[in-house]
């Protein structure tokens, strides 16, 4: 028991310094191509563009650890960002907190559609938050009536979160990083969060050594969409605007990239807070690298690709590797 | 033998609801019977369809391929770019984009056999990939004064049919024959229905595997180019979130998303009554977010329904011992 515990730690510490390893070599690369990507404004653009991905990308590790996929995050964002604009709208005052907290209500509500498909009807999660992704999106829609929510509906207290805070870090990226702590220190340390694991790795397993891995993955769907409701009012500060048809469109595939490359199995039972943390920096600082190096956006799709493929190839090769040295 | 017969009751649930909302479209909108209408209308449908097909061989397989309607983009953008700006002859340009449709496919297929990837990771990266090529390829712009003979195939006409709807119902009847009819398709559903022992059995499964994901790729080269045709112009962003239409017809249809059991006329029940709800709802319009929300609704009820109904017979049968 205890060799395989330090096995699968060894394991798992490997495949972080991977993406350790990958996001060095992008941050030299940055320093030769483009040293504009030191700049102090250069890196706080960069503090703004992982909140997000790094919130949701928190509930969707534990849902990949569950062997489970939630394809319908970003259409959770696009209607907790409407329906917290279209309250924004008639009640300008409500408090910033009182918001947060309806958009994770409203996550609430949505991946408990989730969970219930998933673990009462036995619907595959990838058909059901297929399915989903396209109803959810219908609801924002519905809620939106053929308007968006415009800046002027937004108040400048929720933007100025995504400029500052009283540290001087935007308030957002305090957010995030709140996120990422509880979620590492759950997973990681949480009786509960070690029941994830093993839902993951065997849930026949789990079942007989006395977990509820129905009562987990559900658990995991309603957190991760909770937190893709909290980006959607993290959305609405950042970009100031929430349109029914734009926001969150594709916000799955990042999502779901940035935790595949921080070394997150699809198959189930492994995966880390901190690899997740790592993949979403790596993507962002990418991207940024790309923009500040002036190769126009155009090649941003094709380098997502390209690192996602190579993270995948060089953790399977990794762990092709630390087998035969178990072996 | 049960298998089978579940699969029978899953088609004859898809029959009538074709029929439902054929009879729910006509009473829309009027022009809705109009046998014209319904057969240019069907050539909207061919690329969607066309790329199900193969895709029901890989879900049968056990494996996914999200990469089909990026390599699809790819292969338009490519072709594009070969005769517009290099000056290739078109015909030469369509073999080179077809070509690397199937190498991106063979590429997915190595991946997933030879590093044991999980297919949904790699054709995930692949698809991001794939369009990124596209737009580094073309940009924002679009390539467009393709010549006369290449532009327009969904107005061919084989006497009143349209050309392409017979291409795509010639190549269900094809697929049918072949994982029914011949020994390499009745391999290919051991391989699918049971990996382990179609392996003991001395069956190829892992070439198998890699020639579906080949033959997955070069199908959605087949559909870039008749995209590109139909509608006159290369764009890199053409048929972006198509993998998630051709997915569901294929899961719709009774594919298990698991592997191991597959069915082309199911597939191909699934198509039309997507085409025939969209067609409707568009004539009566109805805007494409609540088609979506449709659409979206049949795929999770086309599933949990029978799971729930099973679950009561279940009890029932409890109850009675």
């Amino acid at each position: 028991m205890r060799v395989t515990g330090n096995l699968l730690r060894r394991m798992v510490r490997a495949r972080e310094f991977g993406v350790m390893a990958f996001l060095v070599i992008a941050l030299a690369i940055a320093a030769l191509l483009a040293p504009r990507f030191y700049a102090p404004q250069n890196l706080r653009n960069l503090l703004l563009d992982t909140p997000l991905v790094v919130t949701v990308g928190m509930g969707m590790t534990a849902v990949i650890v569950c062997r489970q996929i939630d394809l319908s995050v970003g259409s959770i964002v696009a209607v907790s960002g409407m329906v917290v604009g279209e309250i924004y709208r008639s009640h300008p005052g409500m408090p910033t907190p009182f918001a947060m907290a309806v958009g994770m209500g409203v996550g609430v509500i949505l991946g408990m559609g989730n969970a219930l498909l998933v673990t009462y009807l036995k619907v595959p999660s990838i058909i059901t938050t297929l399915g989903t992704m396209s109803i959810y999106r219908g609801l924002a829609f519905v809620i939106a009536g053929g308007r968006q929510i415009n800046p002027n509906d937004i108040p400048a207290r929720l933007v100025s979160l995504s400029i500052t805070s009283p540290i001087g870090i935007p308030a957002l990226a305090l957010v995030a990083l709140f996120i990422f702590l509880l979620t590492h220190a759950f997973l990681g340390w949480s009786r509960a969060g070690r029941a994830v694991y093993a839902t993951g790795s065997n849930p026949d397993a789990a079942r007989l050594n006395g977990l509820a891995p129905n009562s987990i993955i559900a658990g995991s769907f309603i957190a991760c969409g909770a937190l893709a409701g909290l980006a959607g009012v993290m959305y609405a500060s950042r970009y100031g605007f929430v349109n029914p048809a734009q926001t969150g469109n594709g916000f799955e595939l990042q999502v779901i990239a940035a935790t595949v490359i921080g070394g997150t199995q699809v198959t189930g039972g492994s995966g880390t807070a901190v690899g997740t943390l790592l993949g979403c920096i790596l993507l962002a600082a990418i991207s940024n690298v790309l923009t500040v190096a002036h190769l126009s956006g155009r090649w941003q799709l094709a380098a997502y690709g390209a690192i996602i493929l190579v993270a995948i190839v060089a953790d399977s090769l990794g762990r092709r590797q630390s087998m035969k040295v178990a072996a | 033998m049960k298998l089978k017969k579940i699969n029978w009751t899953h088609q004859y649930t898809l029959l009538v609801l074709v029929a439902l909302s054929f009879m729910v479209s006509a009473h829309l909108s009027s022009h809705f019977l109009d046998p014209t209408y319904l057969l240019t209308a069907s050539t909207n449908f061919v690329e969607t369809g066309i790329m199900a097909l193969a895709m029901t061989v890989v879900i049968l397989l056990g494996e996914i391929d999200l990469s089909v309607a990026c390599n699809l983009a790819l292969t338009a953008a490519l072709t594009g770019v070969l005769w517009a700006h290099f000056g290739w002859p078109l015909p030469l340009a369509c073999v080179a984009g077809l070509t690397v449709a199937a190498l991106a496919g063979l590429g997915n297929g190595l991946l997933v056999t030879r590093l044991q990837l999980p297919s949904l990771t790699v054709t995930l990266g692949s698809m991001a990939l794939l369009r990124g090529a596209a737009q580094v390829l073309v940009g924002d712009h679009s390539i467009t004064g393709f010549p006369n003979w290449f532009i327009g195939v969904d107005q061919r006409v084989v006497g009143p049919l349209p050309a392409i709807t017979l291409l795509l119902v010639g190549t269900a009847v094809a697929w049918w024959a072949f994982l029914t009819r011949s020994v390499r398709g009745r391999m290919t559903e051991a391989a699918g229905a049971n990996p382990v022992a179609a392996r003991l059995a001395g069956i190829p499964v892992d070439a198998i595997r890699v020639r579906a994901f080949v033959v997955s790729g070069l199908v959605a080269g087949i559909c870039g180019l008749m995209m590109t045709s139909r509608v006159g112009a290369a764009r890199w962003d053409m048929a972006q979130g198509r993998e998630l239409d051709v997915i569901t017809a294929v899961v719709l249809g009774g594919t298990d998303i698991n592997g191991g059991e597959a069915s082309i006329p199911g597939t191909m029940l699934a198509l039309l009554l997507i085409g025939v709800m969209r067609t409707g709802m568009g004539l009566a319009e109805i805007n494409a977010e609540t088609q979506h929300v449709a659409v979206g609704i049949l795929l999770a009820a086309s599933i949990a329904v029978p799971n729930l109904l099973k679950r009561r017979n279940r009890h029932k049968a409890v109850n009675a011992i």
